[in-house]
Parts: C-alpha cells; sequence; structure tokens
C-alpha cells in the first residue's frame, strides 16, 4: 500500500483524503500498526486537543509505532506537535523526535490564530517549487518554537517552527490540504520522497 | 504576517444556492460546488454555506453537499444553518467540514458551545451572532434575525469565547442587506474585547467598506454575499484594492 494516513480518531481526514485524490493517489486509512508499517508514506494527522490525542495514541499503540518508522511521514498541524518532546496542551508528552517542547501563544495576539500566513526561510525539498513568503492556511493555538530541526518560519507575535524536518520525519503547522495550490505543490513533494536507508559504514 | 480573510457566503437551500448568481462560466447557476470552485480560484481565503432548507432531509443533503465540496475546493470553509447537536457536527466534520456556525441553538443551549468546543476543539465552532440596535442596546436576534431576545450582544460575545467558541461572526440586522458598509464602530468594539477572531458579516456595498472594516472596525476577517454573487465587486481587485491601503492579503 502506498499511502497510508494514521486514522486514530483525531483529525479532519477527508479533506487529506481528497487533496491526494486531487493528486490522482488513493490514501489508505488506517490504525493497524503492520499497515502502516508497510506504507510508502505515512501520514499522521491531527486536530483537537493534545493529551487527548496522545491517549488515543497509545490506546492503538502507535506512540512506539511512529518513531520507528523509516519511511518518509508527514506530520500535519497537531501531528507535527505531537511529534515534539512535550506539549503544553494538555501538559502531556510527545513523540520526542523534534527536541522541541509545544507552548502556547500569549494573549498579544488572538488565539487561535486562524487564516493565512507567510512561511519563509524554505530549507528543504519539501518546499522544492515554492516561493519564500508563500501563504498556507493556519488554525491553531499552540505553536513549536525554533530549533535545528526547523525548515520553515512564521511569524505571529514571534518567528516559530511552520515545518520541521528530521530524518524520513517531516511536519508542518499548516494545513497543505488546505492550502490552495502550494499546499498540492507540498504534498506532491512529499510523495516525491524517498525511503533512503541510512549506512552504517 | 497572518492576513485579513474575504470569505464569500452562499446561502444554501436543499443542496443548491438560493440566490441567483451571476456568473456566465457558471453551467448550473444552482451548483454550489462549481461556485465554491470559482470563488476558491479568484482567491477567496474561506467560504461558508449557510444551509436554510427545513425539511426532514436536510442533514442528508447537507452531508452529501459537504461532502461534494470537500472533493473539490481545496481552501477551508465553515457550514452552519439550524445545527444544533454534537452529532451533527460530527458528521459534517467528518465529511470534510473545517469548521461549522452555530446560532441560535447555542443562544438557547448555552453548553453546546462547552460540548463541541471540548470534542473538536475551539479552532472548528464559530458561534454566529445576529444582533440589532434596540433602544440603545445591540440586543441579539435569533432565528435568521426575524426572533428578539434580551440577550445583550457584548455579554454573549465573550460568554461564547469563554465557553470555547474558536471565532465569532457577528451580522449587523440593522446593516445587513444595506449595502452601506459594515457596522464598524460595534465590531471594533467586539474584536478589542475579545482574544478570538471576529468575522464582520452584513452591509458590504462597496470596496472601500471592507478596508474600513477591517481599519476601523478592527475586524480578522469580512463576510458578503450578493456583491460577490452578482459580481460587483470582484474578488481579485478586491484584494488587490485592499492591498494598496496598506491592508496584508494573500494575493
Amino acid at each position: 500500500m502506498k499511502l497510508v494516513i494514521i486514522d486514530y480518531g483525531a483529525g479532519n481526514i477527508q479533506s487529506i483524503i481528497f487533496a491526494f485524490k486531487r493528486l490522482g493517489l488513493e490514501a489508505v486509512l488506517s490504525s493497524d500498526p503492520t499497515v502502516i508499517a508497510s506504507a510508502e508514506h505515512v501520514i499522521f494527522p491531527g486536530v483537537g486537543e493534545a493529551s487527548s490525542a496522545m491517549r488515543k495514541l497509545r490506546e492503538h499503540n502507535l506512540d512506539r509505532l511512529i518513531p520507528d518508522l523509516k519511511q518518509p511521514v508527514l506530520g500535519i498541524c497537531l501531528g507535527m506537535q505531537l511529534m515534539c518532546n512535550r506539549s503544553e496542551e494538555g501538559n502531556t508528552a510527545g513523540l520526542g523526535i523534534f527536541d522541541l517542547d509545544v507552548k502556547r501563544f500569549d494573549n498579544s495576539v488572538k488565539v487561535p490564530q486562524i487564516g493565512w500566513n507567510q512561511v519563509y526561510d524554505l530549507s528543504s525539498e519539501l518546499f522544492e517549487g515554492i516561493d519564500e513568503n508563500e501563504y498556507m492556511y493556519l488554525v491553531h493555538s499552540f505553536y513549536a518554537p525554533l530549533g535545528a530541526d526547523t525548515i520553515a518560519k512564521t511569524d505571529y507575535g514571534l518567528s516559530y517552527s511552520t515545518a520541521l524536518k528530521k530524518d524520513n520525519f517531516y511536519g508542518t503547522q499548516f494545513h497543505p490540504e488546505k492550502s490552495s495550490n502550494a499546499g498540492a505543490v507540498l504534498l506532491q513533494n512529499f510523495l516525491e520522497m524517498k525511503y533512503q536507508p541510512i549506512l552504517n559504514i | 504576517m497572518l492576513t485579513k480573510r474575504i470569505i464569500p457566503c452562499l446561502d444554501i437551500k436543499d443542496g443548491r444556492t438560493v440566490k441567483g448568481v451571476n456568473f456566465l462560466e457558471l453551467r448550473d447557476a444552482g451548483d454550489p460546488v462549481e461556485l465554491a470552485e470559482i470563488y476558491a480560484n479568484e482567491g477567496a481565503d474561506e467560504l461558508v454555506f449557510l444551509d436554510i432548507s427545513a425539511t426532514e432531509e436536510k442533514r442528508r443533503t447537507l452531508a452529501e453537499l459537504v461532502l461534494r465540496v470537500a472533493e473539490k475546493v481545496n481552501i477551508p470553509f465553515t457550514v452552519g444553518g439550524g445545527i444544533s447537536s454534537v452529532e451533527d457536527v460530527d458528521l459534517l466534520l467528518k465529511c470534510g467540514a473545517d469548521k461549522v456556525s452555530v446560532n441560535s441553538a447555542a443562544v438557547r443551549n448555552p453548553d453546546l458551545i462547552n460540548e463541541l468546543s471540548s470534542k473538536f476543539g475551539a479552532q472548528c465552532v464559530v458561534v454566529a451572532i445576529d444582533a440589532r440596535l434596540v433602544d440603545g442596546k445591540w440586543l441579539v436576534h435569533l432565528v435568521g434575525g426575524k426572533k428578539a431576545t434580551s440577550i445583550e450582544l457584548f455579554s454573549w460575545a465573550k460568554e461564547a469565547q469563554d465557553r470555547g467558541a474558536g471565532e465569532i461572526l457577528f451580522t449587523s440586522m440593522d446593516h445587513d442587506g444595506t449595502k452601506n458598509g459594515f457596522a464598524n464602530e460595534t465590531l471594533a468594539a467586539l474584536s478589542e474585547m475579545l482574544h478570538i477572531p471576529v468575522i464582520a458579516s452584513g452591509g458590504a456595498g462597496a470596496v472601500s467598506h471592507f478596508t474600513d472594516t477591517f481599519i476601523e472596525g478592527k475586524a480578522d476577517a469580512a463576510l458578503a454575499a450578493s456583491v460577490f454573487h452578482y459580481k460587483e465587486i470582484g474578488i481579485p481587485f478586491l484584494k488587490i484594492e485592499l492591498k494598496k491601503q496598506g491592508i496584508p492579503v494573500r494575493l
């Protein structure tokens, strides 16, 4: 199975299925670790509250599976946040893939941030063909700060990580499936990623 | 920079757009999906579908429509009109809606806001408020603005926020349909009082009305229907004009 969307009861999955369908690809929904582990590409969606989403991941034993995946994995919105060490939302531990602690925006800005904001300092093949300062659609109250794994930034009261990458793991705070043509380009780029085993010489 | 949003609103009855629209390129002027695609391509930032049908079939036809929209449209959209339960919302979100708006049902049962927010997240809960100035007070009205209540706009908006609303969609019944501009003074007071985004609705008739509602009204987004449907204002032109006025928009 080519593309698997992790189905753990959190997220606007239908929109992601349709976004890939527009790219000519049928995605498979699954919470089965065997199916997920055998996919060529994995999407880790997420909408809602962090601690209850982590609880659902644990119920499906996915909290241990996801960090061990070797194929390209794309976390979207809350999915990306859960790939970090911790989240202030519900004070929960995350999957520990990105060495960052997710924090809440302070009230100097309107929370949640809802709408189209710019992404810049793009530094990954995930953004191939996407212009600096392109607009992406965001809906969130919590953010991942800047760090070593940051591959794109957005400003909202402060600069934060709007996309992250470490080894085969990618995450976007924005919703590529809702970000018009630029979002579609990003999803296509993700599909171009191949599993590249790291050789120990 | 986070941009100000332009949101066309489509009234839906039995799965079809209600008001006539003036788009020559439409093959089927009553098909909401086709119209939605055109707006998305023109640069609309979001869409709102307001279902005004009152049939027993409503739940199913609306869910089917949402599924068809989600399949074709690659920008976010909100669905509203008679939504009154967690089950309603669950179905619409599963079909691909990004947000739902609740209005009268939330006034009758304010706990609905808490339930929706805790189950689905504040980001998908828009509380729509219709209000009108009565004897110097902005009073909330129900059933599409027909039924007056004694509930005051500002206290209700604050309560909705505290109960977990992610956005407030405020329609001034005094301005709606007049094409004389939005209720900017009231919008500004709402926007300053709340820490969630405010969508301005009611009164759009000219480009300057949008400029005014973003600057004077401090609105985060502006919603309109007929000026877009009848092509009195084109969305690409509107956004270029807003940009000239220094308002951040997505072009």
